[in-house]
């Protein structure tokens, strides 16, 4: 038997989700195809940032209209995700990089946008008490924050279901043809048919546009991360650097999450990743760097969450360039999480609407075209 | 970085480890022994060389002095020994990340094996995370190294060889305990006529066993038996044990509660570094899946003694030799043929030593109601998460460990579940009405063990010129 819906999201991450939240909302029956269950690698996994702060500049308008839907969570889902706006820190070292920000800010100062701010030493010391001492100053947004990516990623898949959604769990795609008016979803346990499908499959997101015909030069990317034993509380905004690779929180019971992209090995085929002792010495490193007091932390965990990366490191948000029906939203290469919520909109706009307003011209899936092979 | 890279690095001190590494200087390998504590001897044979040097080790038993031999024999064949090192991290292909406690450091073998022995089965009954209840194996540890003996108060709560052996232990150190709460269910002469073969070529261990059980009547030790429900009761800390016995609920006071249920091996290592596992139902735990000689499916893993299978200290031992000539055998140092020809004996010996295992398993099969405990029992001591808070997830769709660790919290403590991994597969289980294969157990992600910060930093610092 074949079960017909409207559209078909491929992946039950925050990203697949949102979009399938977005779109049941709209009056779309909508089923969502998860291999293992919702949440289960980077949406569920990662460190849970939430920011605008610092992010390339074409993602920067979409990402800043997308931090109205985490101050308001609650009343789009039910449940505020562990959402806290703490606050977001980049920290500079030296005044070469503390120069750097200023100029930083100025580009996107003449993007129309002022949400990033310089501060200096004595600032940074005010807000940071526990930072190391030869930082002489940092970019800060103070709506920025961090959540609970499994809570928030569990809580649009609920939401969603309750708007009638249908999330199977456990049911990997394995296949995908284009039949007249739509496409047919050839999971391991059963068959869907819809018109249009959603590729939201994260790490695997590569191999599933392989199926409807698209090739993009994609990456995955294992970004490291380590927890520690719960401490006192000493840090409140997150702390990120200019010169290191480090993302640096303190969760609400606690421990310390540090994170900032240092890679390990992922294995698509076997669904797993290992962390690299070497590389997360480097992250411990950065961390004691910036945080003295860290070095004696016991650490409880380390882990890698997995995704798929392009070669310019920002997503492709777009309708399939030859394959019509197919809408793909992947490639967030290790920073999609606080874009999930609004980019559940824009899919579902590209569904029901074809467009959108929201700013999603430089994530076009044609700007690899020269990279990609026919058809 | 790293040391030279060795033949074969050995994870683990005890008699597996320890046998292993002298059996592969024999074979000409060179060899590294990685071992937490300060000298070898493992959990059974801990501190063997100063209790014998403070004449301490007669009164522990032959068994133990045994030990002395095997470490003794280790100390003069060669191989490098890193004491007081944790191993914390085995990367597939042989990268050992282990540290003192200031530094990490990293060790490459060419082959490893883990040697890492047996946890104790948790025991989570109600009161279990009041202050004066610890497990036998606990008091074990401090009887052994500080010569710390339990006062007249402290009962022992459980059943395995171990409970018994320690109580005669203490006796015999002169102690004095308010008595045992034996909760084998399994009826000892029914059990006995069932496993008849084993219990005939094990006699030793079952003459050993009736030794204590004399030595512990003669000292006029309270022993209670067909015991079920224990609960340790108090505000603040034990004061009181409650049990149920033929029907009927007792109670009396306690100043101190020592459980014990048998053991597991210890696989978050194997588990860490991506072995298969499989259940074993006779014994109620996961266990890595080996071939004869130790070898698990990832390459360049081998794995002996109890972090394989339980079989006791002198099976350990003969698989620690059986997993060196493995290892021998597949870097070329010997032939299939020699290594085929040296385990044949070793084979032997470890059908004799392990003859009585079915009957034991038998007998002390853990309660279900301690695997699969009742909902207000609290399951997740770091993480404060009851056995109902682990029924609730399933009841909401979690369908294996780590997404219940995703949903509640547990198993995300310091000790990444070691504690309560066993009771959440089994509790999860039977919720489902699964298997505990197919539940499967929580993913256990680096490190191994308690390590601060600093001390993985060092590894990029020494990269850094610091």
């Amino acid at each position: 038997m074949i079960r017909e819906a409207d559209a078909i999201v491929v992946g039950g991450g925050l990203h697949g989700c949102s979009a399938a939240l977005q779109l049941a909302l709209r009056g779309l029956r909508v089923v969502v195809l998860e291999r293992r269950h919702v949440g289960r690698h980077a949406s569920g996994i990662n460190a849970g940032g939430v920011r605008t702060l610092g992010r390339d500049l074409a993602e920067v308008p979409l990402s800043v209209l997308g931090m109205a839907y985490w101050h308001r969570l609650s009343e789009l889902v039910g449940d505020d995700g562990g959402f806290t706006p703490c606050g977001q820190v980049k920290v500079a070292e030296t005044h070469d990089e503390l120069a750097g920000l200023e100029k930083r800010a100025l580009a996107v100062r003449s993007l129309g946008m002022e949400h990033e701010r310089v501060i200096d030493g004595d600032e940074l010391r005010r807000r940071v008490p526990a930072i190391a001492s030869h930082c002489v100053g940092a970019m800060v947004v103070d709506g920025d924050g961090a959540a609970d990516p499994y809570r928030a990623t569990s809580a649009f898949a609920a939401r969603a279901r309750s708007a009638g959604a249908q999330i199977l769990e456990g049911e990997g795609v394995v296949g995908l043809e284009r039949q007249p008016g739509g496409w047919l979803v050839v999971g391991e346990r059963g068959r869907y048919r819809a018109p249009v499908v959603v590729n939201a499959a994260g790490a695997w997101a590569g191999r599933m546009a392989s199926l409807a015909g698209d090739e993009f030069p994609l990456k995955t990317r294992a970004s490291m991360m380590l927890v520690t034993e719960r401490m006192p509380p000493f840090v409140e905004p997150v702390v990120g650097s200019v010169g290191r690779a480090l993302s640096f929180k303190q969760s609400s019971a606690g421990t310390v999450i540090i994170g900032g992209g240092q890679q390990g090995r992922a294995d698509l085929d076997r669904e797993q990743a290992w962390v690299n002792v070497a590389n997360l010495a480097r992250s411990a490193r950065a961390a004691a760097a910036l945080f003295p007091v860290i070095r004696q932390a016991r650490i409880v965990r380390s882990w890698c969450g997995i995704e798929a990366e392009t070669p310019d490191r920002i997503p492709i948000i777009d309708h399939s360039p030859r394959a019509p029906g197919i809408v793909h939203v992947f490639g967030f290469s290790g920073h999609g999480f606080q874009l999930g919520p609004v980019c559940g909109v824009a899919v579902a706009d590209l569904v029901t609407r074809g467009s959108t307003t929201l700013p999603i011209a430089p994530f076009s899936a044609r700007r690899f075209a020269a990279a990609a092979k026919a058809a | 970085m790293s040391d030279r890279p060795f033949d074969l690095v050995v994870i683990g001190g005890g008699p597996a480890g320890l046998a292993a590494a002298s059996q592969a200087r024999q074979l000409g390998l060179s060899v590294a022994l990685v071992d937490e504590q300060p000298a070898p001897g493992g959990q059974i044979y801990r501190a063997v060389e100063r209790a014998e040097a403070e004449g301490r080790a007669t009164a522990l038993g032959e068994d133990y002095r045994h030990g002395l031999g095997l470490v003794r024999a280790f100390h003069e064949c060669g191989a490098t020994l890193f004491a007081s090192h944790q191993a914390w991290q085995v990367e597939p292909g042989g990268r050992v990340f282990a540290t003192d406690g200031k530094a990490s450091r990293l060790i490459e073998g060419r082959r490893v094996l883990v040697a890492v022995g047996a946890i104790e089965r948790p025991v989570p009954i109600r009161g279990w995370t009041l202050p004066g209840v610890m497990s036998v194996g606990a008091a074990q540890i401090l009887h052994k190294t500080i010569g710390l003996v339990p006062d007249a108060g402290v009962w022992i709560a459980g059943s395995g060889p171990l409970t018994l052996h320690f109580a005669a232990e203490i006796v015999a150190a002169g102690g004095r305990i308010a008595g045992i709460l034996d909760t084998a269910h399994g009826r000892l002469p029914e059990t006995a006529l069932r496993h008849l073969g084993g219990v005939v070529r094990g006699w030793r261990y079952v003459a050993r066993g009736l030794g204590y059980l004399a030595r512990l009547r003669m000292a006029d030790v309270r022993r209670v038996s067909g015991v079920e429900n224990v609960e340790a009761l108090g505000e603040g800390r034990v004061e009181r044990v409650r049990w149920r016995s033929g029907g009927q609920w007792q109670e009396a006071p306690a100043s101190g509660l020592l459980l014990h249920e048998g053991v597991v091996p210890n696989t978050h290592m194997t588990m860490a570094i991506g072995c298969a596992h499989d259940w074993d139902e006779a014994q109620k735990c996961f266990r890595p899946r080996t071939d004869r000689f130790g070898m698990t499916d990832v390459e360049a893993i081998l794995v002996a003694g109890d972090c394989g299978s339980i079989g006791g200290a002198r099976v350990a031992e003969c698989r620690g030799r059986l997993a060196a000539l493995g290892a021998a055998a597949s870097l070329g140092v010997i032939s299939a043929a020699e290594r085929d020809r040296l385990a044949g004996p070793v084979e032997a010996e470890v059908s004799a030593h392990g003859a009585l295992r079915g009957f034991l398993d038998d007998l002390y099969a853990p309660a279900a109601e301690l695997c699969v405990p009742p909902d207000d029992v609290m399951v997740c001591r770091c993480e404060g998460i009851t056995a109902g808070r682990i029924r609730e997830a399933a009841s909401l769709g979690c369908r294996g460990p780590n997404q219940v660790k995703s949903f509640t919290r547990c198993g995300m403590g310091p000790c990444q579940g070691r504690m309560c991994g066993p009771t959440v597969t089994a509790t999860l289980a039977a919720a489902l009405g699964m298997t505990p294969q197919e539940v499967g157990a929580f993913r256990i992600r680096p490190p191994l063990k308690p390590l601060r910060l600093g001390e993985l930093a060092a590894l990029a610092d020494a990269e850094a010129g610091e």
